[in-house]
């Protein structure tokens, strides 16, 4: 078998989300229908025009000794909590290496996040004002580089056969996950864990966001403000957390006898080239990614069962996305159970492709479809089949899945994922 | 008035335990930073940091790589606080 048609396959999850601390209470959550936005307190957001946010369900200083947390930035302390959880779902017992069923040198890490560490940058550009120079942390630099967690997610298992951090803005999960997926596919690696990370609920990002339009500004009603595809939608509701999954090759997961959740067929990437924030209203950068999609993995969208929607609550954005979901399924769309889970963990920008490749999974592990909560008057022009108030079953058989996910600049990345 | 060589290891071991989570009672003089209390490099400069707060005292850049214990650091305080 040549490198490049390898089978890859999820033997492993892990999560940390708004509505949960670990990828189990999650999924409970998601199929509950439970909004994880909330009123943000703290008189830091007192004169903000959005003073709410999806806070991460559990803290991580709840999770991780304190020496360690104080080096991390929020947004590893995330990604670090849900690889040990991946990574232990997986069934490994420790570092590559002292795990003899997995070489370090054909063990990968990449873990992306849309923005890096932004609260630790600007917690010690406050030092640094207040303070003073010598008063600002030796850890800075690590803690606010992109790479941050990635670099610690590969400590931390002993990865060496390359880390890396792909940067697209809120597409930056997924693409991790498909940049796993090649580094398997080229011979690069056996195993691969990925997803994504996001921690910045902080005043000055909710201000910028706040300020381009982009969030809801229903602060009496936080947890009704993400509703995708619904008539009255208003923009997104900024969330935090990671999702991360251990991929490897099903020859690799075979021979731990490992349990598989599911196979990833692959991924299909293009880019609008239109607007920097602006999505491409037609939906045509979209469609390219989903076409590249059905060309690389050879799905057929009569396969297709369900859509992890990337819909982040926003006029235009939404709209576009099911354009090109018709545009390329056609007829095929009809069939789709499509779910919005921002509607309950908000939007975790670079780290909401790692949480929603985990629901996708767990999706169709399970056969059932998460809701989209929030949903009391659907767009008229949404012409799909939105799995609205309460979760759906899914077939029986081999049943494909789609999760989107598309970033500020005019990424798009979608990934296609089978059952087993 | 100067503290005493014990006060400044009871503060040293405060200090590592806040920084690197080392209990109090291990940081002993003759502990390396780097090989027994898990203080690698950029956590050394937090320790110099706040060991320069609690003692009034300056250890300039160059002098903190002659630090090697916690009985090297508890000598340089001892002599050069204010």
């Amino acid at each position: 078998m040549s490198s490049t048609n390898r089978t890859v396959v999820v033997t492993g999850i892990g999560a940390t989300t708004p509505l949960g601390g670990d990828s189990a209470s999650t999924w409970e959550a998601l199929l509950a229908g439970r909004s994880g936005a909330r009123t943000l307190d703290d008189e830091r957001y007192a004169g903000l025009p959005v003073r709410f946010a999806a806070q991460a369900a559990v803290d991580p200083s709840e999770v991780l000794p304190r020496p360690l947390a104080r080096k991390l930035d929020r947004s590893a302390q995330f990604a670090l909590i849900a690889a040990r959880e991946a990574w232990a779902d997986a069934g490994y017992t420790a570092r590559a290496g002292e795990d003899t069923s997995v070489d370090p040198d054909r063990l990968g890490a990449v873990v992306a996040s849309g923005i890096g560490g932004i609260t630790s940058l600007l917690d010690q550009y406050d030092s640094l004002r207040d303070k003073g120079p010598r008063k600002v942390s030796p850890h800075t630099v690590p803690m606010m580089m992109p790479n941050g967690p990635s670099a610690n997610v590969g400590i931390e298992i002993g990865a060496r056969a390359g880390v890396h951090t792909p940067v697209s803005a809120c597409a930056s999960g997924a693409e991790a996950i498909g940049y796993a997926v090649e580094m398997i596919r080229t011979g690069r690696a056996d195993v691969v864990i990925a997803g994504g990370t996001e921690a910045t609920i902080h005043p000055l990002p909710i201000a910028a966001f706040a300020n381009m339009m982009a969030m809801s500004k229903e602060n009496e009603a936080p947890e009704k403000a993400s509703r995708p595809f619904d008539k009255t939608r208003n923009g997104f509701v900024m969330g935090e957390g990671a999702g991360l999954i251990v991929l490897e090759t099903a020859e690799h997961a075979a021979a731990r006898g490992a349990r598989v959740y599911a196979e990833v067929l692959g991924q299909g990437i293009s880019s609008d080239a239109y607007h920097i924030t602006a999505p491409e209203p037609t939906g045509d950068g979209i469609a390219a990614a989903l076409r590249h999609l059905l060309e690389n993995t050879g799905l057929k969208p009569s396969e297709v069962v369900h859509v992890n929607a990337h819909a982040t609550s926003t006029p235009l954005g939404d709209l576009g996305e099911i354009k090109a979901l018709r545009q390329v399924f056609g007829s095929d769309l009809d069939h789709m159970a499509i779910s919005a889970t921002k509607s309950m963990t908000g939007h975790l920008l670079g780290g909401a492709g790692g949480i929603e490749t985990v629901a996708t999974i767990l999706a169709l592990h399970h056969r059932i479809a998460p809701p989209t909560i929030n949903l009391t008057e659907l767009d008229d022009e949404v012409d799909a089949d939105i799995v609205r108030d309460k979760p759906r079953p899914l077939p029986e058989g081999t049943i494909s899945a789609v999760n989107d996910s598309f970033g500020f600049g005019g990424h798009n990345v979608v990934l296609a994922l089978r059952s087993v | 008035m100067a503290a005493t060589q014990e006060e400044i290891v009871a503060g040293l071991a405060e200090i590592v335990n806040e920084i690197a989570g080392i209990p109090v009672e291990d940081v002993q003089l003759d502990k390396s930073f780097t090989d027994d209390l898990d203080v690698d490099s950029l956590s050394m400069v937090e320790v110099v940091v706040a060991a320069e707060e609690r003692f009034d005292v300056k250890i300039p850049d160059d002098d903190v790589k002659e630090l090697k214990t916690v009985g090297d650091a508890a000598s340089y305080i001892a002599k050069h606080q204010g």
